[in-house]
């Protein structure tokens, strides 16, 4: 007795619905209505934190300081993706960037356009190109392109 | 503080490949029986189980439950870890050294065929701010992979010959999934994923398992393996945000690392040891490991690898397996570099051994681009 190999082809399906909490909420929001960044300062080491946390899980207490963060900043690393997963339907290439944003005590991960991804530079600066219809996602950001001369 | 004694007594695995015809309960059992009879006992001999697991590779909701039977559980305690092998190791030490338990055996599966990897490890990031980017682990290691370069000045054929030496090593381990003679051009020319990785800096998607008994030495009259101890353990973890992590910078590694190495009594580990095992996901990983477990100084990974030292032959070989760069069944991989480390000092590696090994060590990771690391030094 012998055959071919069964499979059973399904997929998982279940909506959630993710809660950005009380501070992750007012950092959507500004964004979305304001096209604002904003962090949250640690009293303790003094990192901003962007996106806003709660908490810094360094020091171990809450960052509750608001400050606002420019909306330019420096490409630290980037990859040029050249086959992200289909389900996301961005057109590949597609170039990610860690973007250290002037105050933010990290970088932010998002895409970087605007540009050939050949062009792509580590020490580059980037600004902010909004989406135009905003919905309180981080997405809101459509990318950050190069800052023109 | 010096370590109570544990040992392992017992190792098995699979081949690793793509599509192996067993389902995933099949490979635990073919794993499970492996390790007992390589440690010349049986099911009834263990008093309590490890599995290691992850829904999502799994496509099932508390896989964990479903392979219970499979790993021999009936009528016996068990308990999970999701996350690696090498974590199901440590977790299956602790219950080993409760005093609870003389003999325990741990498990780990993966059938990385069935699912899809970009999808399911883009499920480990932030559902908010960073899984809607479309990232996934590849991604995340280039990211990376590229802050290592830009701190240390290593390039894209020092990562290609990490590639170069794993893949060759895999070729005489017979249980690797993708065992290749090639070479740096070979890498360099292979298809870009996500710069500056390339295909062949990359792991391939692998099915298969992996177990290993513990016993404490009260435990040990069960078995007739000669017991492999474990002299230093210790894991510890960094920052779960990218972008708020020196990508660069193990320092969680450094940390597990001196960790086992004071419990060991290793002060210098590149004399000291005499092979290591890993987790090379990705083939730059290897170099910033390097780093981190103290074998070369920061920054000097490249210089270590083009030094000879890690190769075959060499001072401490690293990765004699083939490391995780030959086969990476996901869950499982860290628990492979452990039983690559155990064969090593029982002299039982086949082709792939280090003549006259005698201490080794294994190293596993957790979360993206190695937030997590678990180091453990084995003696014969
Ligand atoms: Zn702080």
């Amino acid at each position: 007795m012998s055959g071919k190999k069964a499979f059973l082809e399904g997929r998982i399906k279940v909506p959630y619905k993710w809660y950005a909490g009380e501070t992750g909420s007012r950092f959507l929001s500004a964004l979305r209505d304001g096209c604002e960044l904003w962090g949250t300062r640690c009293p303790g080491c003094g990192r901003v934190y962007v996106p806003a946390a709660k908490n810094c899980w360094e020091c171990f207490r809450p960052a509750d300081e608001w400050v606002q963060v420019s909306d330019t900043g420096t490409v630290e690393s980037f990859t040029i993706a050249r086959r992200p997963d289909e389900m996301f339907g961005l057109a590949p290439p597609v170039v990610y960037g860690l973007i250290r944003l002037g105050g933010a005590g990290g970088s932010l991960l998002h895409i970087i356009g605007g540009v050939n991804p050949d062009d792509v530079r580590v020490g580059m600066q980037v600004k902010a190109v909004y989406a135009e219809k905003r919905s309180g996602r981080i997405l809101d950001i459509k990318y950050f392109a190069p800052l023109g001369e | 503080m010096k370590m109570e004694e544990v040992a392992v007594v017992g190792a098995g695995q699979t081949v690793f490949g793509f599509d192996r015809k067993e389902t995933f309960e099949e490979l635990v059992f073919e794993a499970a029986t492996a390790a007992l009879s390589d440690a010349g006992g049986s099911i009834g001999d263990i008093d309590n189980i490890v599995t290691v697991s992850n829904d999502f590779w799994d496509g099932r909701t508390i896989s964990s439950m479903s392979v219970m039977s499979a790993a021999g559980s009936w009528n016996k305690d068990i308990s999970t870890v999701e996350g690696d092998g090498m974590f199901g190791a440590v977790y299956g030490m602790m219950r080993t050294l409760s005093g609870s338990f003389d003999a325990t055996l741990v498990v780990a599966h993966v059938k990385g065929s069935e699912g899809r990897m970009n999808l399911i490890t883009n499920g480990m990031f932030d559902p908010i701010y960073q899984r809607p980017l479309g990232i996934d682990a590849t991604i995340s290691a280039a990211l990376q992979a590229r802050c290592y370069m830009e701190r240390t000045g290593a390039g894209e054929e020092d990562f290609a010959r990490v590639s170069v030496k794993n893949h060759g090593n895999g070729l005489r381990n017979p249980h690797a999934h993708l065992g290749m003679e090639i070479t740096i051009d070979d890498v360099m020319r292979s298809r870009k994923i996500s710069d500056p990785l390339k295909l062949y800096d990359c792991s391939p998607v692998s099915d298969g398992a992996a177990a290993i008994v513990l016993s404490n030495r009260r435990g040990l009259k069960r078995f007739r393996q000669k017991p492999a101890w474990i002299r230093g353990a210790a894991y510890c973890s960094d920052s779960y945000t990218l972008g708020y992590r020196d990508l660069a910078d193990p320092r969680a590694l450094r940390a597990a690392a001196q960790k086992a190495y004071r419990m060991a009594g290793i002060a210098n580990p590149l004399k000291e040891l005499d092979a290591a095992e890993v987790y090379d996901a990705y083939s730059y990983m290897e170099l910033m490991w390097y780093e981190g477990l103290g074998l070369a100084a920061e920054g000097k990974g490249a210089e270590l690898l083009r030094s000879g030292a890690t190769e075959t032959g060499g001072e401490l070989p690293v990765n004699p397996s083939g490391g995780t760069l030959s086969a990476h069944p996901v869950l499982v991989a860290g628990l492979v570099r452990l039983i690559e480390a155990v064969l090593q000092v029982r002299g039982d590696a086949g082709r792939r051994q280090v003549p006259g090994a005698k201490r080794a060590l294994a190293h596993g990771i957790n979360g993206p681009c190695g937030q997590c690391h678990a180091v453990m030094i084995v003696e014969a």
